[in-house]
């Protein structure tokens, strides 16, 4: 029998907001613990959460960019549980009115075949502090820092929309592509901004009701969310074709060592969180001229960008994909082209590869690269024009790259201007040809093969600044006279 | 001089013109406190060096003439539940005994910046959760008139009478300062929601409760609250400048143009059984006063009177079991020495640490929230609330102000064993104000049977300054009281 897996997934966001969500702490990762704290963020007596507009600002621009529904009315509940790394006993985040409702994300899957996930809801709340524990037993102990207590987070919910492991994968590095490209978040992983619950079902194909669901928690990495939902893709098909489908539906743990989910507590007990309106807070009405300005302030995103790129500057899809994926990168692009106005796959060919291989050494973003975009379009220009040789303008780009002058300065400083004087490279090929009777009498005899090495003499005479069509001219004429 | 029954313009008077320093105002409080407090137990703590302290930062300010208000140098004593930065605040619960805030609530910052010497903090119900301070983990406080009774929910009321200090700042969830002012012969407000900013105020029922001013005259209620009342960014529930701010505070009268005060009597406030004649008496003779004035009395009814104190209760009990979560042991307060694991650490920590109300409240409120009892329970006290909002508010098109009683007898005996649910009930008249969000102001209209009876002014958020106006006319008529036991 042939069966259908269903994944629906839950994804929290940190935000990257200057300060907390609920106080004027500022939200950093990795400073000293209990440094960024204040009566607020560390629920003591009588101190009230005073809403970050930026943070809901940051949450509907998320729910634009997956074409969700802003809500008009919205509000904030407490959803109220004990833990020692939560200062109120509750944690500030939203019920039944969250801020966006609806929308999709459209993906590919590895057959080709188009898929949209739709969204259920995008609410804002807020982060706990963190537990860390040390030695065992009685000599065990907790520590507890509250740095990251009231960072904003959103919740994303997708409807159980994807139908495998890898689709699941492919949703969330599109999801984590906008969300960066937007600069709602650093979706960092490892640092926990981006994390990811599954929930993960097998039914006979054709089915229409659902089979009984595991929730896989914590995945910290798409390798990981893609081998977690594997395993349970397996298991589950096991259990049902063995006719022993699961009891119960479970929360399960990934153990990334042995390669394995495993069994945390059953689901059924659903902990009854006493939700209900938070009453520190006003209720949050968003004008619709604001979510307008929002949404005209969006960028365009990597989707539109990317078939953009295809139909207006002929870049191969490939080609496309890599500009696109990253905002920064597709920004240098786009504007070294406005200050260009050469061919597009050139400027392409440029940004994909001596900038990425540079960049990549250098463990840094364009933005952060000392080379503008104005200097490429100029030595671009330059190699147009036949002031510099494409292979100089290797030299002259590495130069730029580390020092940020322009190109100009640098062929000027160091003399790297190519020779586009006809009696000066005549008298050089004619040095040439007389150094090395071997070759010319080959080409004489018919072997023009003999013409490149000749060239290549030229060149390593004149250190590469030769103009090489030039060069090419030249050595012809005399050699056949 | 008799310092103690000076009216805070006498008092302010006589700092300004250098007859008594504030140095000298302060210890002669304290020594009152010294001397009264064993009998009262109004105070939980009392703050004898940070007062001399800020009382010398006055006489300081009065020197060089800058920055003086009528507050500065004046001794003012401050709930338990509001955070003073350095003086332990302990919310009246074990849970919190030792507990010193590192911040100012707002309404103490303006105090401070005003001038005024924060003196001692005052004994309350635990987290203000009960009607009588029989709930305080320090022993309930005494009635000046008789101290075999109880002062109502509050102490500062009750030093405030016994002139103690000139003036006291409370809190109010469902009637406690109002019914504590009542009872002790003094002035209280509760201002309208959103007026004063509840920052520091360790919250027991945050959509109902709100801090407010205690004086022995309207006056010195106007004034404190102005010092009290205005927007605060700290605060996402504090009304807006446009809003009642500090100005609400004027002592003004109807609105120009109207014929008159409109006086209304809702008449489910004056129906029950439970209204003593002599008191009910008392507070229609006010209403006549008023009337005299040139007012007008009207006829009011509100329908869902019986039912606003049932939501009350629930609301007030499901924000409790919410805002009383945090006091769990791991970063601040009491900690169980007993705890072996997180789940010990927790359960004996909150037993020991909490008295029996407050752990009433929490049971009641978690099963109002829960799953099971939400709709039947938490929805419909909020549609109850929504409706009683909606009946003052079509009552406030027929007339100024509500005046109604604040109690319907005397005082119980102190630390006395009545029921929860009869403690409750003790918020009848005054819980509406709290669903509401309206501004309730309790003042003393007379004596029965040698304590006195409270009168209740009931006005829409911005409209203090009525309030004020329509008490001053009373307080002439009546005049002051004063516990006769406490006088020089
Ligand atoms: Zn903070």
């Amino acid at each position: 029998m042939n069966y259908e897996t269903v994944i629906g997934l839950e994804v929290h966001v940190e935000l990257k907001t200057e300060a907390k969500v609920f106080c004027g702490c500022a939200a950093r990762f990795g400073a000293e613990p209990n440094t960024h704290v204040c009566p607020g963020c560390l629920g003591m007596p009588g101190a009230l959460p005073v809403l970050n507009k930026r943070a809901v600002e940051y949450c509907i621009k998320a729910g634009l960019a997956l074409n969700c529904r802003i809500a008009p009315f919205s509000r904030f509940d407490r959803k109220q549980y004990f833990y020692p790394d939560l200062p109120h006993a509750y944690q500030i985040s939203q019920d039944d009115l969250p801020l966006c409702a609806g929308g999709g994300l459209k993906i590919v899957n590895p057959a080709g075949e188009e898929r949209l996930v739709r969204i259920n809801r995008i609410h804002l709340e807020e982060e706990a502090g963190r537990t860390y524990h040390s030695g065992t037993g009685t000599a065990g102990y907790s520590l507890l820092d509250f740095n990251r207590s009231g960072l904003p987070l959103i919740e994303i919910v997708t409807e159980p929309d994807l139908r495998s492991p890898e689709e699941a994968r492919i949703f969330l590095e599109k999801l984590q592509e906008i969300l960066r490209y937007i600069e709602v978040s650093d979706c960092k992983m490892e640092e926990g901004s981006f994390r990811c619950d599954a929930n993960i079902s097998v039914r006979p194909a054709g089915s229409r009701e659902f089979g009984r669901r595991m929730e896989i928690k914590n995945l910290n990495s798409f390798k990981a969310i893609q081998a977690a939902l594997a395993y349970e893709e397996n298991r589950l098909g096991s259990l049902l074709a063995a006719g022993t489908p699961p009891e119960q539906e479970e929360s399960r743990g990934w153990d990334e060592t042995r390669g394995m989910t495993f069994f945390m507590r059953p689901k059924e007990k659903a902990t009854d969180y006493r939700y209900f309106p938070d009453p520190d807070l006003p209720p949050l009405v968003i004008a619709e001229e604001w979510v307008e300005a929002i949404r005209a302030g969006l960028p365009e995103l990597p989707e539109e960008k990317k078939n953009r790129y295809v139909k207006e500057y002929g870049l191969p899809v490939q080609d496309a994909d890599l500009l696109g994926s990253f905002r920064e990168t597709a920004e240098f692009f786009e504007a070294t082209l406005r200050c260009y106005s050469g061919e597009p796959k050139t400027v392409a060919n440029w940004v994909m590869g001596d900038f990425a291989r540079l960049l990549n050494l250098e463990k840094l973003t364009p933005a952060q690269s000392k080379l503008k975009p104005e200097a490429l379009a100029a030595m671009l220009q330059m190699i147009d024009d036949g002031q510099i040789s494409g292979k100089i303008a290797k030299t002259v780009f590495e130069e730029m790259f580390y020092s940020g002058k322009s190109p100009r300065e640098i062929v000027a400083e160091k003399g790297l201007a190519q020779i586009s004087d006809e009696n000066q490279l005549t008298a050089v090929v004619r040095e040439i040809l007389a150094k090395h009777p071997g070759p010319v009498a080959d080409y004489r005899a018919g072997k023009t093969k003999a013409l490149g090495f000749l060239v290549g003499q030229v060149m390593k005479e004149t250190k590469g600044q030769a103009n090489p069509g030039l060069v090419n001219k030249l050595l012809r004429e005399e050699l056949d006279k | 001089m008799e310092l103690s029954t000076l009216s805070l313009k006498e008092l302010s008077d006589a700092l300004r013109e250098k007859t008594v320093s504030a140095r000298e105002l302060t210890g002669a409080f304290l020594e009152r406190i010294n001397r009264f407090n064993p009998e009262l137990n109004a105070f939980v703590t009392v703050a004898e060096e940070e007062a001399l302290a800020a009382a010398d930062e006055a006489d300081r300010r009065l020197a060089r003439g800058e920055g003086v208000t009528p507050l500065t140098g004046i001794p003012v004593a401050v709930a338990d539940t509001i955070c003073t930065k350095g003086i332990k605040t302990t919310c009246a619960s074990r849970i919190l005994e030792n507990f010193i805030p590192p911040y100012d609530a707002t309404a103490v910052s303006r105090l401070k910046e005003a001038g005024a010497v924060i003196i001692a903090k005052t004994n309350t119900d635990e987290f203000g959760a009960g009607t009588t301070t029989g709930y305080s983990a320090f022993g309930p406080a005494r009635n000046p008139w008789d101290k075999d009774r109880e002062p109502g929910g509050d102490g500062g009321a009750a030093a405030v009478a016994a002139g103690l200090v000139p003036l006291a700042v409370s809190f109010d969830s469902g009637g406690s300062l109002r019914r504590a002012a009542a009872f002790c012969g003094v002035t209280g407000l509760k201002p309208a929601y959103g007026s004063v900013s509840r920052y520091g105020l360790a919250a027991l029922a945050p959509s109902l409760e709100q801090i407010g001013p205690l004086a022995r005259q309207v006056d010195d209620l106007a004034l404190l609250y102005q010092v009290l009342a205005g927007p605060d960014p700290l605060d996402a529930t504090s009304l807006p400048a446009a809003g009642p701010g500090r100005d609400g505070a004027e002592v003004t009268g109807p609105a120009a143009g109207s014929k008159g005060l409109r006086i209304g009597l809702p008449r489910e406030y004056f129906a029950g059984e439970q209204l003593q004649a002599a008191v009910k008496e008392r507070v229609l003779a006010a209403a006549g006063i008023l009337a005299e004035k040139g007012g007008e009395q009207v006829d009011l009814t509100l329908p869902s009177t019986g039912y606003a104190l049932a939501a009350h209760i629930l609301l007030a009990a499901a924000e409790a079991s919410s805002s009383l979560a945090r006091y769990d042991g791991v970063r601040y307060g009491y900690r169980s020495p007993e705890a072996t694991d997180i789940d010990l650490l927790y359960k004996k920590t909150r037993t020991e640490g909490f008295g029996s109300e407050a752990k009433r409240r929490i049971l009641l409120g978690t099963l109002v929230l829960s799953a099971e009892c939400y709709n039947d329970y938490y929805l419909n006290a909020q549609k109850v609330r929504a409706l009683v909002i909606r009946e003052f508010k079509e009552a406030f098109t027929k007339c100024d102000l509500i005046l109604t009683p604040v109690t319907p007898g005397a005082p119980g005996r102190a630390g006395g064993e009545r029921s929860p649910l009869l403690q409750y009930q003790d918020e009848y008249y005054t819980a509406g104000a709290n669903l509401a969000g309206l501004a309730g102001l309790s003042l003393p209209c007379g004596l029965v049977d040698g304590l006195p009876v409270g009168v209740q002014l009931l006005a829409p958020a911005g409209r203090e300054g009525l309030l004020f106006w329509a008490a001053r006319i009373l307080e002439e008529a009546t005049g002051r009281l004063s516990p006769p036991s406490f006088q020089e």
